[in-house]
């Protein structure tokens, strides 16, 4: 038997194709799939483990197999907040991609002085923390902030309101504070991909006789693919895991602002509904997960 | 020579299929057993009178953990003085002390007090999320053997041991067993400018009638009347509060408040009160927009001058005297319709003994120390309310007329919870409600039948289970 599983273990190295690694090889993965297994897979799978639970996080749970699933998807109380959710990313994903298509388009097109620098200021929302992002935007949309001050200046009293009191228009400011974040991100992607468009290229538009905006939809744009990928990956996720801004800037009131994290954080670690919490968590992780697929799958179609 | 079959060649290549199979292996592992730890008894361990130790010092060597959320200046200075004169009069006591900030306390402590090194004393906030799980899953200790030796029945008012009280399942709030004792207390009620009051020619107003003429008075000399950010939502269910201990009968308040069952939101009373914020809103009494305006930042604009009043906890005393000085004042709630003093109102998060606790005894000393007379002058000292033995003529200026008014609620028995105690859910919906309410986008039956319902629903299960 010893014998067999020698000579069959032998037999492999020797019979595999030219190059191929030998089981040497799990060594050298081991340390990272040791950190992977802790620190992501274990938690993933305790997450889900728990989320057959109905357990308050003090006395022993009580198995209730699917029922937290059912639950949180039929719970009309958990429909605002993926809905909330998908207005957020309207505003930190897609006005932010197209905003950063336009002023990339812009800025590659007629280099100006002290690019780098504009650059740079386009991107400094990224470097903030937004807890500091969400403090400072409070002030600007506080009754008495910035904003209305603004508008009672041009004479525009009637547009005034205590944003982020008004059921209407608190998520909104957080969502405008979200496009804020992520249009210097888009556009330092995008001016990093149109860069490395050969020049010919656009020589060539132009002898056909496009003009420019004709220009960028015919060389930049298809060029730009892949960054416009990245974009939407990245904001797509900001937009749907975002906790901090809603927490510092309008807190938890009311089911017109709420947000699925928020919600994961208010019955976990509030309201002692940890089964609960923590399904919301999964269904979150997986709603996150389908969209990267899927953004992902049809960047490469296009590509193809 | 048995070759290697393609297939367990590939199965060993890529071992997925093993892997699969291992995480449902393991999945199934831990299905079999549930999180959490047995914990206690319900309603905690209970220690008889006749069984209470009180020398400490003969207790040898012991080490006592205790949590708390005295993390601002004057409260920390003066746990820090407490304890280390806890010390030095019973040397063989090592305290080891973990101070964290409310919310920090608030989000690690369900963890911490179910884990095998739990503390022996935790500050735990009173409400139903909070002590009453932990006193359902038997967390926490019954105190009211250590109340009959220490005295603590006599000493500390019935009002205030209510907010620390709960029966043994956890469901009834405010009756039951005595689960923790305080160090501060506190209400809510009215900071006024008292040189703008002189301006008004105005008398501090005792009565609803005297307190709408001069809303009214300020408000036509220019000034805003009452100072209010409801960015948070939780200041709503203070001035929402404020205007309903006016019209609404302490008892009935009181059962809404720790969600039992005899009352109704939909009362002739809590109409009157509903509908007279509204009016209040409409009449512009309070700050334009408050919903949109922070708590701290109103009421830093009240202390720069900005409003004739300000409905708040006696909290904000030490920040306010620090900006307004001799010009800050405090008043109770005027008494409206309903006839009677209410103000809301209770006590800072009380002290608890864990189930898990070791050295129980030495516990119950502790806490017994750090609420003891002497104690209760370092918490006045340190700028704070004391629960009790609050001496209005030991302290000037502003304190005094705090204590004043504590001491008034504590004898007029005009103590009612919190609103937002009453369920679980209460806290969301009212925060909520009360800005719907004030931003005008639902009127005052939707506001009081989303209450009554929320009310009705729990009081019947709660009771009913």
């Amino acid at each position: 038997m010893a014998d067999t599983l020698s000579r069959a273990r032998a037999g492999r190295r020797h019979g595999g194709p030219p190059g191929e690694p030998g089981r040497i090889a799990y060594l050298y993965l081991a340390p990272a799939l040791v950190v992977f297994a802790l620190f992501l897979l274990f938690p993933l799978l305790r997450s889900v483990w728990l989320s057959l639970y109905e357990w308050n996080g003090l006395t022993v749970g009580t198995w209730v197999g699917l029922d937290n699933y059912t639950a949180v998807l039929t719970d009309p109380a958990l429909r605002r907040p993926f809905l909330n959710a998908l207005l957020l990313i309207g505003f930190f994903s897609f006005v932010p991609v197209v905003l950063g298509l336009g002023l990339a388009g812009l800025m590659a097109r007629n280099p100006l002085r002290g690019s780098g620098f504009f650059r740079t200021v386009l991107f400094l929302p990224q470097v903030v923390a937004l807890v500091v992002v969400g403090v400072a935007w409070q002030d600007i949309f506080a009754p008495a902030g910035q904003l209305n001050g603004l508008l009672r200046w041009v004479g525009l009293d009637s547009w005034t309101r205590a944003w982020l009191g008004d059921p209407t228009f608190a998520l909104v400011t957080v969502g405008v504070v979200g496009t804020w974040v992520g249009t210097g991100l888009c556009v330092v992607l995008f001016l990093a991909g149109l860069a490395k468009v050969p020049r010919e290229l656009y020589e060539a538009a132009r002898l056909d006789g496009a003009r420019p905006v004709r220009e960028f939809f015919a060389v930049g744009l298809p060029a730009l693919r892949g960054e416009i990928a990245v974009a939407l990956t990245l904001t797509v996720v900001a937009a749907l895991r975002t906790f901090d801004l809603v927490y510092v800037m309008i807190g938890s009131t009311g089911q017109s602002t709420r947000v699925p994290s928020y919600e994961v954080y208010d019955r976990a670690m509030l309201k002692g509904e940890v089964g609960t919490g923590v399904t919301i968590a999964l269904l979150l992780t997986a709603v996150i997960l389908v969209a990267t697929v899927l953004i992902n799958r049809l960047a490469e179609r296009a590509d193809s | 020579m048995t070759p290697v079959s393609t297939r367990t060649y590939l199965r060993r290549r890529h071992g997925r299929p093993t892997a699969v199979l291992g995480a449902a292996v393991l999945a199934l592992g831990l299905a079999a057993c549930a999180p959490g730890s047995t914990g206690g008894e319900e309603g905690g361990t209970e220690t008889e009178a006749s069984d209470v130790e009180t020398d400490v010092a003969a207790m040898g060597d012991v080490t006592l953990t205790v949590w708390d959320q005295e993390v601002r200046g004057g409260q920390d200075e003066q746990i820090e003085e407490l304890n280390a004169a806890f010390m030095e009069q019973y040397p063989n006591v090592t305290i080891e002390r973990d101070s964290r900030s409310f919310n920090d306390l608030r989000q690690t402590l369900r963890r911490a007090i179910t884990g095998d090194a739990a503390p022996d004393v935790v500050q735990a906030n009173n409400g139903r999320t909070d002590m009453g799980q932990f006193v359902q899953a038997g967390l926490l200790r019954p105190l009211d053997g250590y109340a009959e030796v220490y005295g603590w029945t006599e000493r500390f008012p019935e009002s205030v041991r209510a907010l620390a009280s709960y029966t043994e399942d956890g469901a009834t709030f405010g009756e039951g067993h005595l689960y923790g004792l305080a160090q501060v207390g506190e209400v809510v009620g009215v900071w006024y400018s008292k040189s703008k009051l002189d301006g008004l020619g105005l008398e501090i107003p005792t009565t609803t009638e005297e307190f709408e003429a001069a809303l009214e008075a300020a408000r036509e000399s220019g000034d805003l009347p009452i100072q209010f950010g409801n960015l948070d939502g939780w200041p709503g269910i203070h001035d929402f509060g404020f205007v309903q201990n006016q019209y609404v009968s302490r008892e009935e308040i009181r059962d809404l408040g720790f969600g039992r069952e005899g009352a109704s939101w939909t009362s002739e009373a809590n109409v009157t009160a509903a509908e007279t914020f509204t009016d209040w809103v409409e009449s512009d009494y309070f700050t334009e927009g408050f919903n949109g305006l922070g708590y701290d930042p109103a009421w830093q604009a009240f202390a720069d001058g900005e409003g004739t009043f300000l409905v708040a906890g006696t909290w904000l005393l030490a920040d306010l005297e620090a900006a307004m000085g001799e010009d800050l004042g405090f008043f109770l709630p005027p008494v409206g319709p309903s006839g009677e003093q209410a103000v809301t109102g209770g006590t800072g998060l009380p002290f608890a003994i864990t189930e898990a606790s070791e050295n129980p005894d030495v516990a119950a000393a502790y806490i017994d120390f750090i609420t003891s007379e002497d104690a209760m002058t370092a918490i006045a000292d340190a700028g704070n309310l004391p629960v009790v033995d609050a001496d209005p003529s030991a302290v000037d200026g502003a304190q005094a007329e705090v204590f004043q008014a504590w001491e008034t609620a504590g004898e007029q028995d005009a103590l009612v919870p919190y609103l937002d105690y009453a369920t679980p859910d209460s806290y969301d919906l009212l925060t909520a409600q009360v800005k719907a309410l004030g931003g005008g986008s639902t009127s005052s039956e939707e506001f009081l039948d989303a209450l009554e319902s929320e009310y009705t629903s729990f009081t019947s299960e709660n009771t009913g289970g």
